[in-house]
């Protein structure tokens, strides 16, 4: 085996490169270098992205296993950006007294399960994929449960780390039964096999579970709502907008890839999961006061929404779900990185009741959080729209008229509760409104670049256009 | 014609300076910004008129479609591309007059209207913003872009209707708006993806083979559209937004539901009239009977609204669906047999807007002065607004239908397509203008005749019977005054403009001439009702209204709920989504998932261990949800799939 193949893997290496620098200076820097600890990291973080984007030739290494490409090295690179966006929302949390001692902790976490999904990406063999999900899933456990002081987090921990492994479990022993229909464990090998019979369909579904769980289709979000709440806020919007972005692409390839004979069966799946998750998700959302839960319901249902992307399964379709998870992690991002400053600011969680009145005291952050929202409910002229717009061309061209149509309906729900939040904060009076925010430097950075994703994405095409020439 | 990118990129700028750094601006300086700029693309938008049009016909006998810019904004698989650009052709230029004078005139009114309001720096940025993406709007020169403007429209008469926003009454009403015609929208998005998808392009103008390819799908995809159009025009039965929208700025309301977003599904169907004629001629007449009994359904509701702001609402409803209606009883292009109302309905749409924006910006003036909507907080203001009573005067007159002002000859042509469709549609069509110069002339006499309510209240001052002293009603000052009479100047002349010979329906001259039959009928019912309504209202209640009133009660008080629409509406929203589902299953979720499982847990729980109550036990719920929704697909994908 020719080991200089390890260095070829560019995204993989420069990351573990990051990894490591981040972890030495965290065991010898002491006193004032600790400063500018989170300045560093965000540094090394843009120079990896930088890498990322321009490492995009088109390889395969170890006889197949793992294969690169401009596109999932221009995902990898997005998820990266997307990464530091939270890393940057983190830095005031991470001064706080509980969690100081524990700063380089926390990135190094953060950095491995970028690389676990990293690997999820490139995998094209179920044992790589495997340790890929796995490794993007242990380390968020303990992110989540990173307060562990903090009952709430610490049982949000709980709860995270047994769905996770149950439904690993599951998708293992679905992925030993493709194994055994099989023979082989290669991604490239499978798809003549697997033609749709019972037993096909069994270990596609039981295979499926453990993505779905990641991305928390209906009926596999339930840990959602208690895990967002719980969680520390800045962790809870990587787990809604990363940790979802890198499982749906994986989902993409594997069901393109390996299951690619059985199309009109996946394409049913995703069809019941979909408008289960959008509809069931968009009801619940309107019944919820905490903010981190609402949050949640609505991750839920723009995770049905990226699945019309999904579903249409072609080069149009990938696309449209990388643009998508672009806009998501902009707007998402936009959304709790004001949850966070409102939180660090009052130090309890956030329920609709805390942001009223939040437009007479905080103009810009409130205005940030509704141009987000518009963009969330897919209101153009904002990026939002135009990501709707393209899954749901994706899919209306795949046939998929009805659900097309279900989806356009839960728009206008989404609405009615994205508004309920713009309305708390303008018009509800509030004798004691959150009191004026002075965000730090890293946060408003962050939030800077939100709002001109959100505004400027769609507007200017080329960005589309240019993902458009990568799709595969 | 290459400055006329100049009418977009003006409000556009003046949108970004005052939404940027208004706050910081004195507000003399931030409406001076505003008008002068409107003013700039008044100029504009009457230059490209006045070239356009003096340019003359071309070789067939018709204007040219011109689109001096067209950029492609979007290439989309294969063939398909969104584009953005600029399209001239009668009607958008047409569009472009209407647009611009309004809402000139509505800038220079609120100078003195909205003087010392809070956020008068964000009004003005607000209504620079609508003024764009209105124009935007008109002239796409695609489906698509029309799409975006219209949501923009959409999302700035939001933040107009909500201008208030301390009151709770105005925020539930520009979300009303907002989720009405976002709800409507829905189907306009549908409508434009099947006709990208079946005629490859989202372009207006679309080769004859590839339309005959998508021709079973066009009249599904444009009827689709239209419900987008009806949202925005306020058809039966999407029009429940349009009265609570009264709830903004007078002034707004003037401008956007009067003149221009409102008469935005008009212009949308007239757009596409060609498409419309070509393939999907029912789907046309369905419009049309849609719009019919929009506009009965309207003028009713209209006859006994108390709030003079409603009645306009009202009002306006009713006569977009005359405009409608106008468009449905085409039969053809040409517009000497059966495409007369193409004519008819932008010619209405022009005057229109003139006298209703007059009667929006009149009825401000009142409300100025009297600091009530109610009818019965006035009376007898003739004596002290006169300006005001002229122009109003005027106004009811126009849309009444008394030659020689502007609403006679345009609400004549409809009337006369009407006629030329079929009798019945004509007869019902006098009719409903019979009932609009009614209500009209009951409010103008309630507001200018009967009573005082000023004097009555001086009286009961001086006898001592009344605190405090009585506000004693004003004329408005010249920056109001000042567009009434320009408007009302506009609307005694613009009858005598030869419409037809700018636009027709296959873009040929087409000279009016009146009929004498169906002007004369019509002249008499209107002079009928203006009577009839002067009888009972000139002099306060008269004997005939309460013997109306007492025996026609149950009906006038369901008209004045209009018709409880609004209650089944609320009926379906609330009660249906909200309480039948989303309660339900928000319980199901608390109760049973949560509950039966928490039970199980919690009854383990207390036999093992009492030491950790706070376990709560979900997760093995959770798991079980889980299996056996993985589960319950496999079934599903295995045995119905």
């Amino acid at each position: 085996m020719n080991y200089l193949q390890f260095l070829s893997m560019t995204p993989e290496i420069s990351l573990l490169g990051v990894f490591v620098m981040i972890f030495l200076f965290d065991l010898v820097a002491t006193g004032r270098y600790r400063r500018i600890f989170h300045g560093i990291v965000c540094l090394l973080l843009i120079a990896h992205t930088y890498i990322c984007i321009t490492s995009g030739e088109e390889q395969t290494l170890f006889g197949g296993m793992y294969y690169n490409n401009p596109m999932i090295s221009f995902v990898k690179a997005l998820l990266t950006f997307g990464t530091l966006l939270v890393i940057l929302q983190a830095h005031r949390w991470l001064r706080g007294s509980y969690t100081y001692y524990k700063q380089g902790e926390f990135y190094v976490l953060m950095l491995s399960t970028l690389i676990g999904m990293y690997f999820m990406m490139s995998a094209r063999h179920f044992l790589l994929l495997f340790i890929g999900i796995e490794l993007a899933s242990l380390p968020l456990a303990c992110l989540v449960a990173f307060d562990k002081y903090r009952h709430n987090s610490a049982e949000a921990g709980i709860k995270y780390i047994l769905s996770s492994m149950f439904s690993s479990a599951i998708m293992l022993f679905g992925i030993s039964y493709l194994y055994g229909i099989t023979g082989t464990l290669y991604f490239d090998d499978m798809p003549t096999i697997l033609t749709g019979t019972p037993i096909h369909i069994f270990s596609l579904v039981m295979f499926f579970v453990g993505l779905g769980f990641k991305i928390s289709l209906v009926p596999f979000h339930l840990w959602t709502a208690d895990s967002y709440q719980g969680a520390p806020t800045v962790v809870t919007a990587y787990l809604s907008v990363i940790s979802k972005g890198a499982a749906v692409f994986t989902l993409f390839v594997v069901l393109t890839k390996v299951f690619s004979n059985m199309v009109p069966q996946w394409q049913t799946l995703l069809y019941i999961l979909t408008v289960a998750s959008i509809t069931i998700a968009n009801l619940f959302a309107i019944k919820q006061h905490n903010i981190k839960r609402f949050m949640a319901f609505s991750s839920i249902s723009q995770a049905g929404y990226i699945m019309l992307a999904v579903i249409a399964g072609n080069a149009k379709g990938m696309t449209a779900m990388v643009f998508y998870i672009l806009v998501y992690i902009v707007a998402n991002l936009a959304v709790f990185g004001v949850i966070e400053s409102i939180e660090q600011q009052t130090r309890h969680g956030v329920r609709r009741e805390t942001i009223n009145g939040f437009y007479s005291t905080n103009p810009r952050l409130a205005l940030l959080m509704t141009l987000a929202l518009f963009s969330l409910a897919g209101i153009p002229p904002f990026a939002g729209f135009f990501s709707k717009f393209f899954v749901f061309m994706s899919a209306f061209d795949a046939g998929f008229w009805v659900l097309v149509f279900i989806a356009l309906i839960n728009t206008v729900i989404s609405l009615y509760y994205y508004l309920l939040i713009v309305k708390a904060m303008f018009i509800t009076p509030n004798e004691h409104p959150v009191q004026k925010i002075k965000c730090d430097l890293y946060t408003r950075l962050s939030l800077v670049i939100c709002f001109a994703g959100i505004v400027l994405l769609g507007i200017c095409s080329i960005v589309y256009i240019n993902i458009d020439k990568l799709a595969f | 014609m290459q400055f006329c990118i100049f009418i977009l990129i003006l409000p556009l700028l003046s949108f970004l300076i005052l939404g940027l750094c208004g706050s910081k601006m004195p507000h003399k300086l931030a409406g001076t910004i505003g008008t002068v700029s409107l003013s700039v693309v008044t100029i504009l938008a009457y230059t490209v008129a006045v070239i356009y049009f003096g340019g003359g016909r071309g070789d067939e006998g018709t204007f040219p479609t011109l689109i001096p810019y067209d950029y492609t904004w979007l290439p989309f698989a294969g063939t398909l591309s969104i584009d953005m650009g600029i399209l001239l052709d009668p009607i958008s230029v047409m569009m472009l007059i209407v647009i611009s004078t309004v809402s000139l005139m509505v800038h220079i009114y609120s100078l003195g209207y909205m003087k010392g309001e809070r956020g008068f720096q964000r009004y003005y940025a607000f209504l620079s913003l609508f003024t764009f993406s209105m124009l935007g709007l008109v002239v796409a020169t695609n489906i698509f872009q029309m799409y975006l403007f219209w949501e923009l429209v959409g999302v700035s008469s939001y933040l107009l209707i909500g201008f208030y926003y301390t009151s709770p009454k105005a925020i539930a009403a520009s979300k009303k708006a907002f989720i009405v015609t976002r709800f409507a929208d829905l189907f306009f998005l549908i409508g434009i993806l099947i006709y990208g998808y079946y005629t490859k392009t989202f372009s207006f103008s679309v080769n004859e083979t590839m339309l005959m390819a998508a021709s079973s799908m066009l009249p599904l995809s444009l009827g689709l559209m239209f419900v987008g159009g009806a949202g925005k025009s306020a058809m039966f039965p999407l029009h429940i937004w349009l009265p609570d929208a009264m709830e903004g700025p007078t002034p707004v309301s003037a401008l956007i539901h009067a003149a221009t977003m409102v008469v935005a599904g008009v212009y949308l169907v007239a757009r596409l009239f060609p498409l419309f004629i070509g393939y999907a001629p029912d789907v046309l007449h369905i419009i049309a009977y849609v719009g019919a009994f929009t506009a009965l359904y309207a003028a009713v509701v209209a006859c006994v609204q108390t709030d003079i702001k409603r009645v306009l609402a009202f009002s306006t409803i009713s006569q977009i669906a005359f405009m409608m209606v106008a468009l449905g009883v085409c039969t053809s292009s040409n517009p000497h047999d059966g495409g007369l109302g193409y004519m008819a309905s932008m010619f209405h749409l022009f005057t229109h807007a003139m006298f209703k924006g007059l009667l929006f910006l009149g009825a401000g003036a009142i409300i100025h002065a009297v600091h009530s909507n109610e009818k019965s907080n006035m009376g007898g203001l003739r004596k002290y607004m006169p300006i005001t009573h002229i122009t109003f005067l005027i106004a009811c007159l126009a849309i009444a239908g008394i030659p020689p002002f502007s609403g006679f000859f345009s609400k004549d042509e409809i009337l006369a397509a009407c006629y030329n469709f079929s009798t019945t549609m004509g007869v019902f069509m006098s009719i409903i203008a019979a009932i609009t110069a009614f209500y009209m002339f009951r409010l103008y006499n309630l507001i200018f005749w009967g009573k005082s309510h000023y004097e009555e209240e001086l009286a009961a001052y001086n006898a001592r019977e009344r605190e405090e002293k009585p506000h004693k009603p004003h004329e408005a000052p010249f920056v109001m005054t000042l567009p009434l009479i320009i408007l009302a100047v506009i609307s005694s002349i613009a009858g005598f403009i030869p419409f037809g010979e700018f636009i027709s329906s296959n873009g040929e001259s087409y000279s009016i001439h009146l009929q004498p039959a169906v002007a004369i009928a019509s002249i008499t019912l209107a002079v009928a009702s203006i009577a009839i309504a002067t009888i009972m209202y000139r002099k306060g209640d008269s004997k005939i209204t309460i013997y109306i009133n007492t025996h026609l009660k149950g009906f006038i008080k369901a008209a004045y709920n209009r018709f409880y629409i609004d209650e089944l509406w609320l009926f379906i929203t609330k009660k249906i989504i909200f309480n039948g589902i989303s309660r339900p299953i928000a319980w199901f979720d608390r109760n049973v998932i949560d509950g039966s499982l928490d039970k199980i847990a919690s009854m383990t729980q207390k036999l093992s261990n009492h030491v950790r109550p706070m376990q709560s036990g979900n997760i093995q719920s959770y798991n079980i949800w889980f299996l056996s929704g993985a589960l319950l697909l496999i079934l599903i994908l295995i045995y119905l799939a």
